[in-house]
């Protein structure tokens, strides 16, 4: 009995824990993909400023409010903008930066096509 | 004729990318983003900073009068210099002026009030500094003009002299 009594504590302390680990993993997770607006630089995790501290504070109380990582995105861009997210969506501000680089690759390998072809006829 | 056309066209250049860069030193580097003008204030609870009782943000905020929300810290060198603006802000009978203690030590903070007077009708804490998040702001001092629960004008940074007539204009 005593030997049972035992295993199921010590399950219940390794699943307590690994949730708790799962939480916080969740939190740095979030909390690395948020840019410290008022650091050069820096992540909200990598930085120990007032504002990162105060951040990761918020981060944690809103995830045991229940809210998901998106949740928490949507309501910090609605605070500070979308400079705030180190993965901004595409939104009209952003298509411009998410399609650079589709353009250039398009328009270099036609570049590149126009070249090959050019020298093909020359010999 | 093209060797001379190349040296030319080089100090061009650099003297274009020079120009640039030296301007850009003196451009702030803390990048702001544009604010939608008119932001809804947030709810939130806090505590009243000398009776510690408990506060929620609808019983600070209420109707068309003009508020003027100031983010302090007593270890907040530029709020020192600030203070006086909002002294004479207090003076205007139609600007209730509160105040957000941030991350502050209550004797401190006390002191600082003794020292410097105190122009705020109303002072709650933040003492974690997750109520300044809720507003959207970057740290201390941050001032943020307020009629009927909407934000109409941010002021990062210390206020001066411009800064406090374009208040006194705003609510006229």
């Amino acid at each position: 009995m005593n030997i049972l009594k035992f295993l199921v504590s010590v399950i219940f302390l390794i699943y307590f824990f690994s949730s708790d680990l799962k939480a916080k993993n969740l939190e740095i997770e979030i909390t690395k993909n948020l840019r410290c607006l008022i650091c050069q630089g820096q992540s909200v995790y990598d930085s120990d400023s007032e504002f990162a501290n105060s951040l990761k504070i918020l981060v944690k109380k809103k995830l045991n409010e229940g809210l998901d990582e998106k949740q928490i995105y949507v309501y910090l861009k609605d605070k500070y903008g979308d400079w705030i997210l180190y993965d901004p969506g595409f939104s009209k501000n952003t298509y411009f930066l998410w399609l650079i680089p589709i353009l250039m690759f398009v328009f270099g390998g036609a570049i590149i096509l126009k070249k090959v072809i050019l020298n093909k006829k020359k010999l | 004729m093209r060797t001379k056309i190349f040296p030319i066209f080089l100090i061009f250049t650099f003297s274009i990318i020079f120009y640039v860069f030296y301007k850009g030193l003196q451009n702030t580097n803390i990048y702001t983003p544009e604010i939608k003008s008119e932001i809804k204030i947030p709810n939130f609870d806090a505590k009243e900073f000398f009776s510690k009782d408990k506060v929620n943000s609808d019983q600070i905020f209420i109707g068309s009068n003009y508020y003027l929300l100031n983010i302090w810290a007593s270890w907040c060198v530029p709020c020192k210099e600030e203070h006086k603006y909002l002294i004479d802000l207090s003076e205007k009978e139609n600007i209730k002026i509160i105040g957000q203690n941030y991350k502050d030590n209550f004797d401190n903070a006390k002191n600082f009030l003794i020292n410097l007077d105190n122009p705020y009708d109303y002072i709650f804490l933040d003492y974690d500094g997750t109520i300044a998040i809720e507003w959207g702001a970057y740290g201390v001092p941050e001032t943020f003009l307020i009629q009927n629960n909407k934000i109409i004008k941010k002021i990062i940074g210390p206020l001066n002299e411009k800064l406090a007539f374009e208040i006194r204009e705003l609510t006229q």
